[in-house]
């Protein structure tokens, strides 16, 4: 099935500056798709470029088999939803609301049918009447949203929609959003710069880095096996070691701290080479061994060298044999679970099956 | 923001969509001022270097003008004269200003601030030609305040200093460029951060110096546009000399008319307009200059 | 501070006192203005609308104050607009060079421009002071409506334009609406200001005085002064009711689009 949205070898330049560098993206049809990177990576200018604010300065963008060529942002089958969420302050609520139905066909009872029914979708019955600049922020994303998908368009663009809200209020629109998404059943493209908004949201998601996609991938992938470093550390926390690559062929590394071990082919990239690289572990793929547990996996040696209890959790930062920069293990703190203190010399078991190679 | 693609590849000039869209509507109103003013001035320039004999124009460059302005003592006189009486006049009225803008942006309600500034304002919009009128009357021999002190007996003869002279003119334009210089000074003190002050408190001033060492200094920025925005226009008033300066309180402005309409030394007036331009520049920048410290670091 | 709010309150007294005097005079019974009042009268009034003269010269003042006001609020939204919605090369010293009229002493503009105009061979009429006019109003004009163009949300032009509407439909839907107090404040304003100058149509104006300058001529005549007072009063009663009025447009445009009142337009 061809691809809802097609970007292919898309680069935008401001200038001097290079702002999306040779962009290849194919986003599906009912895809809940995030573009996720820090400030300046260029998401939300790619968001733009889809929805026909920014044109690009080479390369192609098709929207539904469609050449998007030319073809201004008022006359394409997308929508958008801005970060400030530009909610019109001298109209009512369902002013707001049924603005994009002014030149449409429909009679005037279909129209206000339309408004109540897409307000009603997000959850804001009967505020129809209400002055638009006496909003709260998350009632203005709300009609935001209703003001975009009234006019059902193929594409949802949503702009750090969450970014504004306060913690509380950005989980409940989360799953809001989610649910929102499966009941439309139309492709969303979010970008934003909360790695975890991205991962509980999306089906796919492109990090970028400067300009460029580093990782095309479903939020599993992207947590276990990400492909760069700069991946690796902008999703989660991870754990840097340095290695040494003895084995090109079956994969068998010197890692400092824990020894010695033989990884999977997906667990690296294409065209290993021996020599100096790095590799990555999860906080959670990493466990103390407490006094009476049984061993696991691999062990190392390690010293406690910090700790930081959260309720839930309790974070160590230990010493492993040789390595100066602490790793960081989390764990739960089930009940029976002693809290180890500063200083404190214990066992770390690991998996090997958990370590991502990076090249160096 | 219709979007239109703008061509392949290369990196573009300076000269992008969006420039060409914002030089091309600020276009109307920058033509505007450059044929009205930037001309005119250039114009007037030009005109300094002629000599006129009665309605025609004798075109050949020569400096006598500038050399008669600046010899002629009734020139340099009048000169002095205005910057001195500009000078008198941005002193009082900022001095006097300060404390109501402090009152404003310190002691105010912020509701009712902006009433406070309209208030303050609206007079500045009345007839100007009327307000310098009724201090003519007010000042004058038989006049408002004589008059009325006279009624009430504080005094036997009327008070003749008061009019026809230079201190009617500063009284007169001290009132009228008062607004002028409020504003400005508001708009600084509004901006500095109220826990600065609190701050100063904290390690130990007391209000008064925490006045000295903090809010003036910060406040700096709108005093100096406040002196500018007051002297520049006051040194060239025409209206206020003639009709309450008498002989000895003409200024600069009065001479250039004098030049153009009724001597039809035109090329004159154009001199005399020329150096008192370049008078009230000079002595705008050099205070600027003397003030950078305060201004660096502002915003 | 009590001692700084006595002080501000004589400030604004004496910021007031010579125009409170207009009314003072304007319906004294006497032809010199003088402390004690004589008796209370409207003869200075009545006598107004018969003067020929004076008559032409508002109605030539209102014609040249209108068109000053449209064509100064015009070429102050594009000026407005272009600042604040696009960035273009040397933005700052042209917006700067638009501004300078406002510090410049209204002698030296006068005396230009009636060099120019003179050389030009135009002469010298209503259309002459309207172009000096135009040339200190549109400051003011753009200064007024800076602060309401860069309120504007660009994104609700761009959400206007993704909800299906054209350029100039969005300007006419979303922007006008939310600038248009801030235009009917800048026509006002700059009709007030047409309207009270003096020097600029003094030099510029031909066998068509405007009120100011005809007021002037009638300034060396004490007989003429309490007519003068009267026709002082009720311009000054009318300045401040236009004031009043651009005031409450200011304030109806900051709450329309649900803003805080910062203080004024300056």
């Amino acid at each position: 099935m061809t691809a809802l949205i097609d970007l292919k070898n898309v680069n935008k330049y401001y200038d001097d500056y290079h702002a999306l560098r040779d962009v290849n993206l194919e986003i599906a049809q009912g895809e809940f798709f995030s573009l996720l990177g820090p400030s300046g990576c260029g998401k939300t200018t790619l968001l733009r470029t889809i929805a026909g604010f920014e044109a690009p300065s080479n390369g192609s963008l098709h929207i539904a088999g469609a050449d998007m060529n030319g073809v201004p942002a008022n006359a394409r089958p997308t929508n958008m939803v801005f970060q400030s969420y530009a909610i019109f302050p001298h109209l009512s609520v369902a002013e707001n609301v049924g603005f994009g139905l002014r030149k449409s066909q429909l009679s005037k009872s279909d129209k206000i049918k339309s408004v109540e029914e897409a307000l009603d979708m997000v959850g804001l019955n009967g505020f129809g009447g209400r002055a638009a600049h006496a909003l709260s922020g998350g009632q203005r994303q709300r009609v935001a949203l209703a003001r975009a998908l009234i006019l059902k368009p193929k594409v949802l663009l949503l702009d750090e929609p969450l970014s504004a809200l306060d913690k509380k209020l950005r989980e409940q629109m989360q799953s809001e959003l989610r649910r929102l998404q499966r009941q439309v059943g139309i492709t969303f493209i979010l970008v934003t710069h909360d790695q975890e908004e991205a991962l509980i949201m999306s089906d796919r998601v492109a990090v970028m880095f400067d300009g460029a996609i580093a990782q095309l991938a479903d939020p599993q992938t992207l947590y276990k096996r990400p492909r760069t470093r700069k991946v690796g550390d902008f999703i989660g926390v991870m754990n840097f070691l340095p290695a040494h690559v003895t084995d090109p062929n079956k994969i068998t590394l010197d890692v400092a701290g824990l020894g010695t071990v033989t990884i999977a082919p997906e667990q690296a990239p294409s065209g290993t080479s021996s020599g100096a690289a790095e590799i990555g572990i999860r906080p959670e793929m990493m466990s103390i061994l407490f006094e009476g547990e049984p061993d696991r996996g691999e062990i190392a040696e390690a010293t406690i060298q910090d700790r930081a209890y959260y309720g839930d959790m309790t974070y160590y930062d230990v010493h492993l044999k040789n390595v100066p920069e602490p790793v960081t293990i989390s764990m739960k703190n089930i009940i029976g679970r002693p809290v180890l203190e500063v200083g404190e010399t214990t066992r770390v078991s690991w998996d090997a099956r958990s370590l991502v190679l990076f090249a160096s | 923001m219709l979007v239109q693609l703008v061509g392949m590849g290369a990196p573009l000039a300076i000269l992008n969509t969006e420039s060409k869209k914002g030089l091309a509507l600020v276009g109307a109103p920058l033509g505007y001022v450059v044929l009205m003013l930037a001309v005119p001035l250039a114009a007037i320039l030009l005109i300094s270097f002629w000599t006129q004999d009665f309605q025609t124009f004798d075109t050949t460059p020569t400096l006598n003008n500038y050399r008669e302005a600046v010899t002629d003592p009734l020139y340099r006189e009048l000169l002095i004269r205005s910057i001195r009486i500009a000078g008198l006049v941005t002193l009082v009225t900022v001095l006097l200003a300060f404390p109501v803008a402090y009152f404003i942006s310190f002691h105010v309600a912020p509701e009712r601030k902006s009433l406070w500034l309209f208030l303050i304002t609206i007079p500045f919009w009345t007839s100007y030609l009327i307000r310098v009128f009724l201090w003519k009357v007010i000042l004058g021999f038989n006049g408002v305040i004589n008059s009325g002190l006279q009624t009430v007996g504080i005094i036997d003869e009327p008070l003749t200093f008061i009019l026809y002279n230079a201190n009617a003119v500063v009284i007169t334009l001290a009132h009228a460029f008062a607004p002028f210089a409020i504003l400005p000074i508001f708009v600084a003190l509004e901006k500095i951060d109220r826990s600065l002050l609190e701050a100063s408190q904290d390690l130990g001033e007391n209000r008064v110096s925490t006045f000295f060492r903090v809010t003036l200094p910060l406040a700096m920025p709108g005093v100096v546009a406040a002196v500018l925005i007051v002297f520049i226009p006051t040194i060239g008033d025409y209206v206020t000399p003639r009709l309450v300066g008498g002989p000895d309180g003409l200024m600069i402005a009065n001479m250039i008319q004098v030049q153009f309409l009724r001597l039809n030394n035109a090329p004159m007036g154009a001199t005399l307009a020329v150096i008192a331009m370049l008078s009230v520049s000079l002595i705008a920048l050099l205070f600027v200059a003397l003030n950078r410290r305060f201004l660096r670091g502002s915003r | 501070m009590k001692s700084l709010r006595s002080y501000a309150i004589l400030y604004l007294i004496f910021l007031y006192a010579p125009i409170a005097l207009l009314p003072i005079f304007a319906f004294n019974d006497a032809t010199i203005i003088a402390f004690p009042l004589s008796g209370f009268t409207t003869q200075w009034f009545t006598e107004l609308p018969q003067i020929p003269a004076l008559i032409e010269s508002v109605k030539n003042s209102l014609y040249i104050a209108v068109i000053t006001a449209i064509i100064s609020t015009l070429l102050g939204i594009c000026a407005a607009r272009a600042a604040a919605k696009y960035s273009f090369r040397f933005k700052r010293p042209i917006m700067g060079f638009i501004m300078v009229p406002l510090v410049l002493p209204e002698i030296i503009v006068a005396v230009s421009l009636l060099v120019i105009l003179l050389q030009l061979g135009l002469s010298l009429g209503a259309w002459t002071v309207i172009m000096g006019h135009v040339l200190i109003c549109t400051p003011f004009c753009i200064a007024i409506l800076n602060s309401a163009f860069q309120n504007l949300d660009s994104a609700m032009e761009e959400a206007a334009i993704d909800l299906g509407e054209t350029p100039w439909s969005t300007f006419r839907l979303v922007t006008l609406p939310l600038v248009s107090p801030a235009i009917i404040s800048a026509l006002l304003i700059s009709f007030t200001i047409s309207l009270d100058e003096f020097i600029i149509a003094f030099f510029l104006t031909g066998t068509e005085p405007t009120l100011p300058v005809y007021l002037w001529s009638q300034l060396r005549f004490p007989a003429r002064i309490p007519v003068v007072m009267a026709l002082g009063t009720i311009l000054v009663a009318g300045s401040i009711l236009l004031l009043i009025l651009a005031e409450m447009m200011r304030r109806r445009g900051l709450r329309r689009a649900g803003l805080q009142d910062k203080g004024g337009f300056l």
